[in-house]
């Protein structure tokens, strides 16, 4: 994809915090100091100059109601001048990846030179709503002029009332969970228990691999320990190094009990945490004696109904960014494709097959995905480009992939260049 | 008029007090003088209906009376007159026919508070710089302007004894709850609200106060409260100053006074008092500490040093004790970004919470706000990689006391740095020169000394070595000072200051306990005598083990003189380190300190049997500190005697009072101390023997202070 103003954007470096499951070792943390870790860090580690940085833009897909805009809590990092906009943007499971996009838009449109870009996710601390009864209740309340009014209003609240609400991972518009998507789409498509099961396990061995060679660790910021007697949290905590094909079978499907193939082991599992990569203009990386790891070469974006297969949205964003890249599936190097379910990436890449894509596994997940690693739903696009990244570095690849399907039916794919 | 200068505003009199040449008000004589001319003045304008004072300075009101005309007085009638003229003339404000209001932005101390105290209405604004307070005990004076008599009429005996007696200054919205200030608000508006502030007492001249309640009704509102107040308070005071200080009592009698006989004899005895502290060799002292601190903020450590190169980052390695104090000090205290390195996570994490502990610290203490506190705790990060080190403008080592590990940190050091970067090593053994050995940059290296618990110890010593830039100095000055360190440049000599001349004191201590005194004899011994704490618990506090290497370096490199007596290793090999280990010389039950634990006498093989008086336990030790001092400062190891006795001041708590080892040594006369110390060394053998500087000071009775 040519840009109009021709500057090229380079990914210098990314880095993230330990991803872990819900209710382990990052419960306690809210999304907005992960986040503030993650970027921290990254500064610390590039030495970069807080003061170069134009902008700052997070992704999150379940805001707390106390941090709208987490990014700008970043950008006011005691390391950061107070100066520094930002915003922060939703686009489900994709959310980091459209700040990494976005990132790149203004720095070819030469809005900007350097950007911080990342995501959070606390799946931890959700925002637990009140029910729309009380939630009008207490607003009627606020405004009452007089205490009588006030007391009458309060007098409406039934005990049913006090029931909190928890948002649910469904779709607003069918109200079919993301479970239940990934359980159609196994059917639909044809794709046994076992098949799931084995992509699991290869997510797993291979995250297993990338952890112990300290090829996922070089990118994790260690979490520590905000109280005496903490552990300081130096990986990703939901990787099974020693699971079996047979310990996977033995776990019952979760969304269709029944004749449902769909279960815990074989899907990403709830997850905390978050990424942040750092983006240059090519020349300001140059001057500034930045090696860059890879460059933005393309992207794009696509969706589809809903109400038909949820996350098969890879195969529409997928060609789109190859041509507007100007290459063939087939020079691809490097493919890191999110795993939501084991179902969705088998769904998709025999979707990529139809296209008479030949499917080489070598080259997929390299070190495993979100399967093992977790996945924090505003965090994963940026892990996914600080793996790539550096993976194409250490292998000197041409062109590297990133597929996202996301919540809505959409989907998000990214093409990176090493020269 | 040449202070003052005014306008009127709606028939309010906006007067500024801003003294020509100086970076703060004080009242001086000048304006005393033109004081008086202005309200004359003020008073006769019948267009004038009330008046309104402000400062001219930023951020500060008024600094307090003015210190150099105090140092002169010759006698104590002279003092005693210069108490009742400043009375005179806040007598005179407070009757000023115009109502008046103080409008106080920045510091107002001393005199400052005073005035403003005879001002008929205060407003102060909300900003940190706005401190207020009477600092007068800590020179060694009360406030002698009439401020013993106003401020417990107006907040309360109980509260106005806590601000004299501590001379304390406290932020304005303390002085706001207190009811020392009638307002409070934000700095933008002071000038709105202070004249309409004004243009209300013009219509309605009594302002509202507010009532103390009803523990203020029980203890402050009558006689028999305040009784009861008077001695508890005195009871507090002799308690901590050991009967050492005349001030705190003199103040609490003017108090007391002005309360039971009414303002005009308060005053009186108040002046009385005044004059007779002013003189004495107490106050004269604190003023010289005073003084010497002062000079010591402007000093920028060489001669003729550029200025501190500016630090926005801090890399400290080892994240120790010292390490995470250095850490959280200077987050909480100059606001920077600290990257914390050890070798591996579990003891950054530790340095990291520790580090917090400081910042959370002040929090619990209400200094900063909870949104400050995450701020600042997001300044502080850690790694165990060099990542972060190629922006630091500084970095502290503080690990393990080896020369080799010190030197390799150096090393692997400047390969991240920037060029420009300053090491600088925390190390209390080991001669600076020796780990710039293998600096590519020893121009940039040099010694940052801190005192355990950084974050409460005062005293930084930094040490250059002969490479040492001049600028290299002023940034390790500068940089201790924006922790809030009182900074001495010293010599690289073993021991430094503080250490080399704490060694003899530590060792004779050690030899007193052997020769069978009890280890709470000697601590009271030098308590009395004004230390804060004795020997045997410094001992404990520092940590014996710390405490015996530092002794054997400096029996390295002295040799016999301070060789320390053999008998705490039995001590550090029961592993009785201290305070820290929870048994040392004293029991630590709940890790507060106990008594003395009684098993360290068979320890150390003797049979406690006293017999040694009290004075001779003081004799010995100061002796033995003093003589080392004395050779230190003719080797050059502290700049100057104020230097020496400043570090020892803030450095272990040498009375302030005596005004130091080198003062101490110049009252009691060093043909004195000589003859006295011959006797001892003919006792108690050679480590008693004078030092060559003393010798030459008895000879030709010269003194560290001509």
């Amino acid at each position: 994809m040519t840009n109009p103003t021709g500057r090229r954007v380079a990914i210098v470096a990314g880095c993230r915090t330990p991803f872990c499951k819900a209710g382990t070792d990052l419960k306690y943390v809210r999304a907005v100091d992960l986040a503030r870790h993650a970027a921290r860090e990254l500064i610390e580690r590039t030495n970069l100059n807080p003061r170069a940085v134009n902008e700052v833009i997070f992704g999150q897909v379940v805001a707390s109601p106390l941090v709208p805009n987490v990014a700008r809590e970043v950008s006011l990092l005691p390391q950061f001048p107070r100066e520094i906009p930002a915003y922060t943007v939703n686009r489900a499971c994709a959310s980091s990846n459209q700040a990494v996009t976005a990132a790149h838009d203004q720095i070819a449109f030469g809005h900007a030179d350097i950007i911080l870009a990342g995501g959070v996710e606390s799946l931890s601390d959700i925002p637990i709503l009140a029910s729309r009864r009380l939630t009008d209740i207490l607003v009627t309340a606020s405004k009452a002029k007089t205490l009588g009014a006030r007391l009458a209003t309060f007098a409406r609240i039934r005990p049913r009332d006090l029931m909190p609400v928890s948002p649910a991972i469904a779709e607003p518009s069918t109200g079919e969970s993301m479970g239940q998507s990934a359980e159609k789409m196994a059917k639909e498509n044809h794709i046994s228990r076992e098949e799931q099961d084995r992509w699991a396990l290869r997510s797993h061995q291979l995250a297993a691999q990338g952890t112990k060679d300290g090829r996922l660790t070089a990118e994790i910021a260690p979490w520590f320990p905000e109280r005496a007697g903490g552990v300081v949290v130096t990986a990703d905590n939901g990787i099974r190094t020693d699971t079996t094909l047979e310990q996977m079978a033995k776990l019952r499907p979760v969304f269709d009990r029944r004749y449902g193939t769909v279960t815990a082991g074989n899907s990403s599992p709830l997850t905390d945490g978050a990424s942040a990569v750092l983006l240059m203009a090519e020349e300001v990386a140059r001057a500034l004696g930045y090696e860059p790891l890879a460059f933005v070469r393309s992207y794009a974006v696509a969706a589809v109904d809903p109400g038909w297969q949820l996350l098969q949205g890879p195969i529409w964003a997928v060609p789109i960014a190859l041509e507007r890249a100007g290459i063939q599936w087939k020079e691809l190097g490097l493919i890191e494709m999110h795993e939501a379910f084991a179902s969705q990436v088998l769904s998709n890449l025999q979707g990529f097959a139809a296209k008479g894509w030949e499917i080489n596994e070598d080259i997929i997940n390299v070190t495993g995905s979100s399967i093992a690693i977790g996945h924090p739903f505003g965090a994963t696009g940026g892990r996914l480009v600080t793996t790539l990244a550096n993976e194409m570095k250490r292998r000197d690849v041409q062109f590297g992939l990133i597929s996202v399907c996301a919540q809505g039916g959409m989907a998000s794919a990214v093409v990176l260049e090493r020269r | 008029m040449a202070v003052f200068r005014w306008e009127l505003k709606d028939g309010v009199a906006v007067v500024t007090l801003d003294t020509p040449g100086a970076p703060v008000n004080v009242i001086s004589r000048v304006v005393k003088e033109e004081m008086y001319e202005l309200l004359a003045e003020l008073e006769r304008d019948a267009n004038v209906k009330a008046v309104a004072f402000f400062s001219g300075k930023p951020d500060n009101f008024i600094a307090g009376a003015d210190i150099e005309e105090f140092v002169q007085l010759k006698s104590t009638a002279d003092a005693e007159q210069l108490s009742r003229d400043g009375q005179a003339l806040l007598d005179r404000v407070a009757a000023s026919t115009k109502p008046t209001v103080a409008a106080i932005h920045g510091a107002c101390l001393g005199g400052g508070l005073e005035f403003a105290l005879a001002c008929r209405y205060r407003i102060a604004t909300d900003h940190p710089k706005t401190q207020i307070g009477l600092p007068e005990i800590q020179l060694g004076i009360l406030p002698g302007a009439g401020g013993c008599q106003r401020l417990p009429r107006l907040i309360g005996a109980r509260a106005a004894l806590d601000m004299i007696l501590a001379g304390k200054s406290e932020r304005a919205a303390k002085a706001f709850k207190l009811g020392i200030v009638d307002e409070l608000v934000p700095p933008a508006i002071l000038p709105d609200i202070a004249l309409a502030a004004a243009r209300r007492l013009a219509q309605d001249p009594v302002p509202r106060r507010r009532r103390g309640g009803f523990l203020g009704t029980l203890l402050d509102g009558n006689p028999l409260g305040r009784l009861l107040v008077f001695r508890l308070a005195k009871r507090q005071v002799l308690a901590q100053t050991k009967g050492n200080y005349p001030a705190p009592l003199a103040a609490l009698e003017a108090v007391r006074h002005g309360l039971s006989h009414g303002m005009k004899e308060g005053l009186q005895r108040e002046a009385q008092l005044f004059g007779q502290l002013a003189l004495t060799d107490v106050s004269r002292k604190l003023v010289q500490i005073f003084f010497a601190t002062r000079e010591l903020k402007k000093d920028p450590g060489a001669p003729g040093a550029p200025p501190p190169a500016e630090v926005h980052r801090l890399a400290v390695i080892g994240s120790g004790f010292m390490g995470a104090g250095i850490a959280g000090t200077a987050v909480v205290q100059a606001g920077i970004d600290v990257r914390l390195k050890d070798a591996d996570l579990g003891r950054v994490a530790k340095g990291l919470l520790a580090a917090r502990d400081i910042v959370n610290d002040r929090l619990t203490r209400r200094r900063i706000t909870k949104f400050e506190h995450a701020r600042l705790v997001a300044s502080l990060s850690g790694s165990d990689q060099y990542t972060g080190f190629g922006g630091a403008e500084l970095v502290i080592e503080a690990v393990f006391e080896e020369l080799s590990v010190k030197q390799q940190v150096l090393r692997e050091c400047e390969a991240v740095l920037p060029a420009t970067a300053v090491f600088a090593s925390n190390t209390s053994t080991i001669p600076i020169a020796r780990i710039a050995e293998g600096s590519k940059r020893p121009e940039q290296v040099i010694g940052m000394h801190f005192f355990s618990p950084v974050a409460r110890m005062p005293l930084l010593e930094v040490i250059p070595t002969a490479a040492t830039a001049p600028q290299t100095v002023s940034t390790a000055v500068g940089f201790g000072r924006r922790l809030g360190k009182t900074v001495i440049v010293v010599k690289d000599a073993p021991g430094f200051w503080v250490n080399r001349i704490l060694g003899p004191y530590m060792n004779e201590a050690a030899h007193l306990l052997l020769s069978g005194v009890r280890a709470e004899e000697i601590d009271a011994a030098m308590v009395q005598f004004g230390f804060p704490v004795g020997p045997i618990t410094l001992l404990d506090e520092v940590g014996i083990d710390v405490a015996q290497h530092a002794g054997d370096v400096l029996q390295a490199a002295f040799g016999e003189r301070l060789t320390p007596p053999a008998a705490l290793a039995a001590l550090v090999k029961d592993g009785r380190l201290g305070r820290k280990a929870g048994k040392g010389f004293y029991t630590y039950p709940n890790g507060k300190k106990g008594d003395v634990d009684a098993s360290i006498y068979p320890l150390l093989g003797v049979q406690p049997n006293g017999g040694i008086p009290a004075a001779e336990i003081v004799q010995r030790l100061t002796y033995a500190m003093l003589n080392e001092a004395a050779r230190a400062v003719a080797e050059g190891v502290v700049r100057t005697p104020r230097d020496g006795d400043i570090g020892a001041i803030y450095g272990f708590g040498f009375p302030p009072f005596r005004g130091g080892p080198l003062r101490y040594l110049d009252d009691l006369g060093s043909d004195r101390v000589f003859a006295e110390m011959q006797r001892l060394a003919e006792r108690l053998g050679p480590r008693f023997t004078p030092s060559e500087a003393i010798v030459d000071h008895a000879r030709s009775l010269v003194r560290f202070y001509p």
